[in-house]
């Protein structure tokens, strides 16, 4: 295990960070290096690393490190660098409270509850998966049902199986990628079932989980009924027509012990609502600017809890970002202010930053609602780029040049995906 | 033969009516027991109640339902104070769409204040859109009862049990009963591993009441399920509505209402559906599509994307819809049966009433010198003040620990509720909260896994979310099991 405890606890920091995942780390190694010195990032579990931990699977790091790395490996290689970098790392903590003037209440393990206070904080506290409520499954409510996240954490964490023949519902990354691993662990997978007519996992992932190990996957099908007082004893299946209503008398039953839901995570975002940031309502993330800062000055956010990323390497670059932005705020040396808004358009769901500046290069997230083939992304009439094909589960980004905006004197950017 | 326990009064059946006379009855010197065939009491039909307290003007006064519930009602203020459970009178409100709709809120008002419920008013638009700003805004008018309530039904049943245990009475959890018989002036209870025998058998078993009298020999009533779906929603609506909104009533049931719960939550439902199989507490689609388009005419800002968890119960149903409280043809065979909605409002003055008839049935009541009508204090970090919270954490490491973030309940918390009898995860949600927040479970399951298995010291794998065959994990067949082997 590798921490990097403080022996004791400051009162005051100029930077704390709320959650010691990728986002978490790259953010505190982009803070020091903009000039903060007194750093401390908090994580609730007993080592920092986040969620890659139990991501022992490998495809990590290929754009960041330039390799092809497992999750623990791409989390060691940040976690070093932290330590490297003397950052305080404070584990087995729970940031418990913060207010608008960044008073913060921490509970922890070896140090009881602390009140602290902080300059800048960076919220970095990932995602949760969304549960069988969410979706509101039909049926009994047996032992058996329960997110592919919390599966991953039994098999790879703690050596244990979720059940001996699974369903899997949804086609989120972490479903597919469990789906092949319970396959190498000896369970019966019975298939993957997706209500929507397109997967909502990567491609790379549809290959070498499902199509590698012969499981089957379904779309524009899902489960219409739960079977099973105790433990989950079977379920009904059926085919979903154009409004996504289960056709029942098309469906049909699976013998099984255990569903396993991969049905898309939501930012984890209590704490940011406690100190009312004002939220994009499609990410259900915070609004931020280029340097990842709120609508709090000196707040910052960044990963998962901004908007959902398909790939970790994103994550860090944009971290690193919100790092930079706090270290930044601490020594006054901020970028100017953004001066253009960008607004999501025609097959567009988001795009971040919420505002871009005209001085330097931006990288732009986005997310387009449904696929297209052969199509082009505007921003405005400034520029056009062109793309083989899109789809909502697969993270566009783009990077604007500064030279592309200097005859642009407008205050705001649409952009539209369209065919061509 | 002889081994058995012997008990003056056995209660068959653990919901929130069994518990309620548990506990009445250990205000006197008796010996008594409880039987309930789940892991723990509650884990019925009463655990997926409401939870509501009704003001008192519901129920027609020719029935034994009327009368019951307003006694009830009131009976809940002392019952609070005295044992460790969430309960506040939020009041509730019952909406009318028309004009016309005014008669039926006159109606209940009438029907309240004749039986002494106070504070009744008809608000009408202004008064109640200043109150409760999110309702519909073609809404005409509402009647006022702040006599009205919410509790956790669950943490109620454990308070109750937890204070009649203190005062003495024997609790035998998993355990069904098998067979009855009559033996001279007593009856011989049997379960898979126990007999018991008493004098007097209270029957409380809720869905399954008749089959128990059946058992006893009586063939007087039937009961039938009738199935509510109840919907959870995201903590972040919280306040969306301050009391309970009832619809203006129609038909068998109350309605759809949107409950803003003990703890803040908002829930939404439930349905009536008259069903067959009693232990069908499947959810269904069409469930979920009623509550919400209903609820979505009252309070527009609700939606089912915020839905966290849904759950279904069954109400025990009885012919003719009343209450069937008293005694059988059978000496010592008091039936309990049938018990509703307003049950759980009911419930305190239920167990008085059951406590009478006793008495009139010949049992001696003398009063427990040692009855301690108060239960220790539990524990709710996340209520206290920040000093407290240092203070307690300083004190013991334990209430340093977050074990559930969403609902922020601490190691501490779940160990005190192994230790009062917890055995399985959904009795440590049920009992602390922790698993119940929107995200289900996923965070703290392996948190209070590992606490069941450190504080009960059984292996990992034998942890199960409500005892039977409800496991969690398992384990690599990696070894050929024993019988493959030559």
């Amino acid at each position: 295990m590798i921490t990097n405890r403080p022996v004791h606890l400051r009162k005051n920091y100029d930077v704390v960070i709320s959650g010691g995942g990728p986002a978490g780390m790259a953010a505190a190694l982009g803070a020091k290096e903009a000039g903060a010195e007194k750093i401390l990032m908090v994580d609730r579990e007993k080592e920092a690393g986040g969620i890659l931990w139990q991501c022992i699977h490998n495809g990590f790091g290929l754009h960041h490190f330039k390799e092809e790395l497992t999750g623990p490996e791409y989390a060691q290689r940040y976690l070093e660098q932290v330590i490297e970098h003397e950052i305080d790392i404070l584990t087995d903590t729970y940031l418990y409270d913060i207010d608008r003037e960044k008073n913060i209440k921490l509970m922890s393990g070896e140090h009881g509850i602390n009140l602290i206070d902080s300059k800048s904080v960076i919220l970095a506290m990932g995602a949760r998966e969304r549960t069988r409520g969410a979706v509101r499954i039909p049926g009994s409510r047996p032992a058996g049902v329960l997110t592919a996240g919390l599966a991953q954490k039994f098999v790879n964490m703690k050596g244990y199986l979720p059940g001996r023949k699974v369903v899997i519902l949804g086609s989120g990354d972490i479903g597919l990628i469990m789906a092949r691993r319970l396959v190498l662990e000896g369970v019966d997978v019975v298939g993957v079932f997706e209500i929507m007519p397109h997967v909502n996992g990567l491609s790379r992932n549809v290959v070498q989980c499902l199509h590698d190990f012969d499981i089957p996957l379904h779309l524009s099908t899902t489960v219409a009924r739960i079977h099973g007082n105790e433990r989950v004893e079977r379920i009904t299946v059926a085919p979903v027509d154009e409004t996504m209503q289960p056709i029942l008398s098309k469906s049909w039953d699976i013998e099984c012990d255990t569903l396993l839901l991969s049905i898309g995570l939501i930012p984890e975002n209590e704490l940011s609502r406690r100190i009312n940031l004002r939220f994009d309502p499609v990410t259900t993330g915070p609004i931020v600017n280029s340097s990842m800062e709120t609508s709090i000055d000196g707040v910052f956010a960044c990963g998962n809890v901004v908007h959902i990323h398909d790939l970790v390497d994103f994550v860090s670059q944009e971290s690193l970002l919100a790092g930079r932005g706090a270290g930044e705020f601490i020594t006054d040396s901020r970028n100017p202010a953004d001066n253009i808004r960008l607004i999501p358009g025609d097959n567009v769901a988001y795009c971040l930053p919420h505002t871009i500046s005209t001085d330097r290069e931006h990288t732009i997230y986005m997310r387009v609602r449904k696929p297209m083939e052969k199509c082009t992304i505007q921003f405005g009439d400034v520029y056009g780029r062109k793309l083989a094909y899109v789809y909502p589960a697969e993270m566009v980004t783009i990077k604007m040049r500064p030279k592309l905006l200097q005859d642009f004197h407008g205050d705001f950017l649409r952009v539209n995906v369209v065919p061509r | 033969m002889g081994q058995h326990e012997t008990y003056d009064v056995t209660i068959v059946g653990g919901g929130v009516i069994g518990c309620a006379i548990a506990r009445e009855l250990t205000r006197y010197d008796l010996k008594t027991a409880l039987i309930e065939k789940q892991c723990e009491v509650g884990f019925g039909t009463s655990k997926s109640n409401s939870g509501i307290i009704h003001a008192g003007h519901h129920s027609s006064s020719d029935t034994l339902k009327g009368p019951l519930e307003w006694a009830g009602n009131q009976l809940w203020t002392q019952l609070h104070q005295e044992l460790d459970f969430g309960f506040e009178r939020v009041g509730e409100l019952m909406v009318a769409w028309h004009p016309e709709q005014l008669e039926t809120l006159k109606h209940y008002k009438e029907q309240g204040e004749a039986r002494g419920v106070s504070g009744l008013e008809i608000w009408e638009r202004d008064r109640l859109f200043k109150e409760e700003p999110n309702l519909n805004p073609d809404i005409f008018a509402a009647l006022f009862a702040p006599t009205a309530g919410v509790v956790n039904p669950y943490e109620v049943c454990f308070s109750l049990i937890d204070s009649a245990r203190q005062n003495g009475l024997d609790l035998y959890v998993s355990s069904q009963v098998e067979n009855l018989s009559q033996i001279d002036n007593s009856w011989l209870i049997k379960t898979a591993n126990k007999e018991l025998k008493t004098r007097y058998v209270i029957n409380a078993a809720g869905l399954h009441a008749d089959t128990i009298a059946e058992m006893a020999g009586l063939k007087t009533y039937a009961i039938k399920p009738r199935k509510g779906e109840e919907y959870m929603l995201d903590g972040r609506l919280k306040g969306i509505v301050k009391r309970i909104i009832f619809p203006c009533p129609s038909g068998v049931s109350k309605g759809v209402l949107v409950i803003p719960t003990f703890n803040g939550t908002i829930m939404v439902g439930p349905t009536a559906q008259n069903i067959e199989d009693k232990e069908d507490l499947s959810t269904s689609m069409e469930g979920s599509s009623t509550i919400f388009s209903q609820v979505k005419q009252v309070v527009p800002g609700i939606n089912e994307r915020d839905c966290i968890a849904e759950f279904a119960g069954l109400r025990a149903v009885a012919d003719g819809e009343d209450f069937i409280i008293g005694p059988s043809a059978k000496k010592g065979f008091i039936n309990v049966a049938g018990i509703q909605s307003p049950g759980l409002t009911a419930a305190p003055a239920i167990a008085i009433k059951v406590t009478n008839i006793l008495s009139d049935e010949g049992l001696l009541l003398n009063p427990n010198e040692n009855f301690e009508p108060t239960v220790p204090k539990r524990v709710i970090f996340a209520n206290l003040k920040t000093e407290e919270q240092i203070e307690l954490a300083a004190k013991d490491p334990r209430y340093s620990h977050i074990c559930c973030r969403c609902e922020e309940i601490t190691e501490g918390e779940v160990v005190e509720a192994i230790h009062m009898g917890a055995e399985t995860l959904d009795g440590i949600k049920f009992r602390t909260r922790a698993g119940m927040g929107r995200c289900q479970g996923g965070f703290c399951t392996w948190r209070c896994m590992e606490l069941i298995s450190r504080e009960l010291d059984i292996p990992i794998t034998e942890v199960t979310k409500r005892g039977g065959n409800s496991w969690i994990i398992c384990e690599h067949d990696l070894e050929p099991k024993s019988g493959d082997k030559p």
